[in-house]
C-alpha cells in the first residue's frame, strides 16, 4: 500500500461508515464486528507501506529549502511530530476505534464544523498527492524514453491525464482488486529501494557515493533548516493512518503503539538512508528540485538494470500511491455527503460496483486541471498544508478527549504516556511548520487558509441546516463531562 | 425534557449540484487561480550567469561530473544554481497569516462548541430527561 491508502475490509465504506459498516447495516438488529486479526507486524506494515511513496519523491524539495544538512536535521524534527501524532491518534483511535479516522473523530470529540473541516483535510490532502503522483508518471515517462534515445517526442501531460483517469476508473470498478494490486507493486517498490542502497556500497565511501565532494554546509544558514521542516514532513505524512486499523487490531493497547513505533523507527533509518544515497550522488542544487530523485540515483549508479529498476521502482510507488489517494478522498468525500456536510448526492453507491462513484467522478476534472499546469512542488506543499492543520487539530482535540472523557469514564485501549506533554510539542512543531511553509510558500498559506475559511462559512451560513444533529454522534459513551 | 429532534430540510437535486459546483468553483478561485496569475509561487530570487562555466557556478569536478551524467549542462544548471529562495523576512506578512490561522482555529472551535451542543443535547436529550437511543 501507499501513501493514502485506506485499510481494512471496510474498504467501500470507511469514515463515518465505519460506524456502520455495510456488513452491519445489511443485518438489522446484529452487530458484526470486523475481524481482530492483526499484529503490531501488521500494523507496522501498513504504516511502512502508506508512506513508502515519500521516498521516492517530494522529500527532496527540503534539500533545495536549506541544504543536505538541513534537510537531514528536518527529516529528524518532523520524526519528533510524527511520534507525537502516532502516540494522540493511538490512543484516540484505539477508543473511536470503529469510526473510520480522524473525520470521525471530529464529530464525536470537538463538533461538526471541525468535522466538516477534517472531511477537507483529507480530501484536499489526498487530491493534492494524487495531482502530485500523476504530475511525478508523466515526467518520469517521458524523462525515461529521452535517456534511452527512443525517437519522436511525448506529451507527458498526456500520461498525468492517462494516469488519473485509468485509476479513477479501477476505482469506479471496484476497490478490491486495484487494492490487491497496491500491495504488489508496492512490495516491488520497496525491494528497489533496498536494492538501491545495497548497489551504492554505502559501507564503502567513495565507491560509488561522493559526499567528501558534493556535501555543502548550510546554503542558507540555520534559518534554512527551519525552512526545510516544510517538506520535512513529507518523509513520514500518512503514518497516522495506521491507526485506522484499530478496529482489526488483536490487542489495539499493545499492537497500535508498538507497530506504530516501529513504523515510524524503519521509516527514519530509511529516510535516512535515502538522504545519504541521494546526497551522496547529486549536488544538492540538482536534488534541490529534482522531480524523481531515486530514479535520477538509479541513473548516475551508471548500472543500467539498476535505472530500469528504479524508473519501475518510482512509477509503482506513484501509481499505487495515486490508485490509494483516489480511494481515500473520495470516500472522505463520500461519507460527508452522507452526514450531509456536502450534498447528500455523494453519499450515493453504485447499485452494481458498490463504490462511491460519484464521489470517485466528481474530483477528476479538479485532478486533471492542477496536474497539467501546476508545479510539483506547488501540489506537495498544498497536502502537507492540509494535514499539518489536521495535525494542529489533533494536538488540540486529544485535550479535549480528556477533559470530556477523563482516563477510566470511557474503556480506552491506549493510553499514551507523559500527557499533556506529547501535544505540547505537535502544537510547537506545528507551529514551526506554518514559519516553514511561510519561508518561500508564504502565498500557498494564505490561499489554502482562505479555502478553508471560505468553506467554514459556506457550511456555518448554508450547510449545516441540513445536518442531523443527533446523528453526529454515535459511539457508545457516556454524556461528555461538562455538556 | 429531551430535545425535539432537528429535522433538517429536504434539499433539491438542483440545490445539491449547485453545492457540488460551488466546491469545485471554490477549489479554482482559491487555490487554481493564484497558480495561474503567478499569485502565489515559491519566493525566488534569480540570479544571472554569463557564459556560465561549471568554475563559475561553483561546480567542483565531481559535481561537474554529476550535472554531465544526469544530461545537464552549465547554461541549463546555471538556472537552477542561480534560482535561490528569499527568505528575507517581513514580519507584518508573518503577524497577518499567524492572525489568520490563530482566527480560523478559534472560530472553528468557537462555532464547533456551538453546534456540539445541540448535537449533545439532542443525542443524550437533557440531564433529567431520557436519552435518545
Amino acid at each position: 500500500m501507499s501513501k493514502g491508502q485506506t485499510i481494512g475490509s471496510t474498504a467501500i465504506l470507511p469514515g463515518a461508515a465505519a460506524e456502520a459498516p455495510p456488513e452491519v447495516a445489511a443485518t438489522p438488529g446484529k452487530r458484526i464486528a470486523l475481524l481482530r486479526v492483526l499484529g503490531p507486524g501488521h500494523v507496522w506494515a501498513l504504516g511502512v507501506g502508506i508512506v513508502l511513496v515519500g521516498e521516492y519523491m517530494g522529500w527532496n524539495f527540503a534539500v533545495g529549502k536549506g541544504g543536505p544538512v538541513a534537510a537531514l536535521t528536518a527529516c529528524w524534527l518532523a520524526g519528533i511530530l510524527y511520534t507525537c501524532v502516532a502516540m494522540i491518534d493511538s490512543e484516540i483511535t484505539s477508543t473511536v476505534a470503529a469510526a473510520g479516522g480522524q473525520y470521525a473523530q471530529a464529530k464525536h470529540i470537538i463538533g461538526p464544523l471541525a468535522a466538516f473541516n477534517v472531511g477537507l483535510y483529507l480530501v484536499m490532502a489526498y487530491t493534492m498527492l494524487e495531482v502530485s503522483n500523476a504530475i511525478v508518471t508523466g515526467d518520469l515517462i517521458e524523462a525515461f524514453l529521452a535517456n534511452h534515445g527512443i525517437p519522436g517526442s511525448v506529451d507527458k501531460r498526456a500520461f498525468m491525464v492517462l494516469t488519473i483517469v485509468a485509476l479513477a476508473f479501477l476505482n469506479y470498478r471496484g476497490v478490491l482488486a486495484s487494492l490487491t494490486l497496491n500491495l504488489l507493486i508496492t512490495a516491488a517498490a520497496f525491494v528497489a529501494i533496498v536494492v538501491l542502497f545495497l548497489a551504492t556500497q554505502p559501507w564503502a565511501p567513495g565507491a560509488v557515493l561522493q559526499h567528501q565532494s558534493l556535501f555543502v554546509e548550510l546554503p542558507y544558514g540555520s534559518l534554512g533548516i527551519l525552512a526545510a521542516m516544510h517538506f520535512g514532513l513529507w518523509f513520514y505524512l500518512g503514518i497516522e493512518g495506521t491507526t485506522q486499523a484499530a478496529e482489526e487490531v488483536r490487542s489495539p493497547a499493545r499492537a497500535l503503539p508498538l507497530g506504530t513505533m516501529t513504523g515510524m523507527m524503519t521509516l527514519l533509518i530509511a529516510a535516512t538512508a535515502t538522504w545519504y544515497v541521494c546526497s551522496g550522488l547529486m549536488p544538492w542544487e540538482y536534488l534541490g528540485q529534482a522531480v524523481t530523485p531515486l530514479y535520477d540515483a538509479g541513473r548516475l549508479t551508471g548500472n543500467p538494470y539498476l535505472e530500469v529498476f528504479l524508473f519501475f521502482g518510482t512509477l509503482f510507488a506513484t501509481v499505487a500511491s495515486a490508485n490509494g489517494c483516489i480511494n481515500d478522498a473520495s470516500r472522505a468525500w463520500f461519507a460527508m455527503g452522507r452526514d450531509r456536510y456536502m450534498p447528500a448526492w455523494f453519499g450515493a453507491v453504485h447499485p452494481t460496483y458498490r463504490t462511491p462513484y460519484r464521489s470517485i467522478v466528481f474530483f477528476v476534472p479538479i485532478a486533471i486541471l492542477f496536474a497539467i499546469s501546476t508545479p510539483l512542488d506547488q501540489t506537495i506543499a498544498f497536502s502537507i498544508l492540509s494535514g499539518l492543520l489536521g495535525y494542529t487539530l489533533m494536538a488540540l482535540s486529544i485535550i479535549l478527549f480528556r477533559r470530556k472523557w477523563p482516563l477510566g469514564t470511557i474503556a480506552r485501549g491506549y493510553v499514551h504516556p507523559m500527557h499533556p506533554l506529547p501535544c505540547a510539542l505537535l502544537l510547537i512543531l506545528c507551529i514551526v511548520t506554518y514559519v516553514a511553509v511561510f519561508l518561500g510558500y508564504g502565498t500557498q498559506l494564505v490561499a489554502m487558509m482562505t479555502f478553508y475559511i471560505t468553506a467554514s462559512a459556506w457550511f456555518v451560513l448554508h450547510r449545516y441546516k441540513y445536518v442531523r444533529r443527533g446523528d453526529q454522534f454515535t459511539m457508545h459513551w457516556p454524556r461528555p463531562k461538562g455538556y | 425534557m429531551s430535545k425535539v429532534p432537528y429535522e433538517p430540510p429536504k434539499q433539491s437535486v438542483a440545490g445539491q449540484i449547485f453545492d457540488g459546483l460551488l466546491m469545485l468553483v471554490l477549489v479554482g478561485i482559491t487555490l487554481y487561480l493564484p497558480l495561474l496569475f503567478k499569485l502565489a509561487g515559491a519566493g525566488t530570487t534569480t540570479r544571472e550567469f554569463q557564459s556560465p562555466t561549471w568554475e563559475s557556478l561553483g561546480q567542483n569536478a565531481t559535481m561537474a561530473a554529476q550535472w554531465e551524467k544526469l544530461g545537464i549542462a552549465p547554461e541549463k544548471a546555471a538556472t537552477i544554481i542561480g534560482t535561490r529562495f528569499d527568505y528575507s523576512f517581513n514580519w507584518v506578512a508573518l503577524a497577518f497569516t499567524a492572525i489568520i490561522i490563530v482566527g480560523y482555529f478559534i472560530f472553528m472551535f468557537r462555532y464547533s462548541e456551538k453546534e456540539y451542543r445541540e448535537v449533545i443535547a439532542e443525542r443524550f436529550g437533557d440531564e433529567t430527561g431520557p436519552r435518545r437511543s
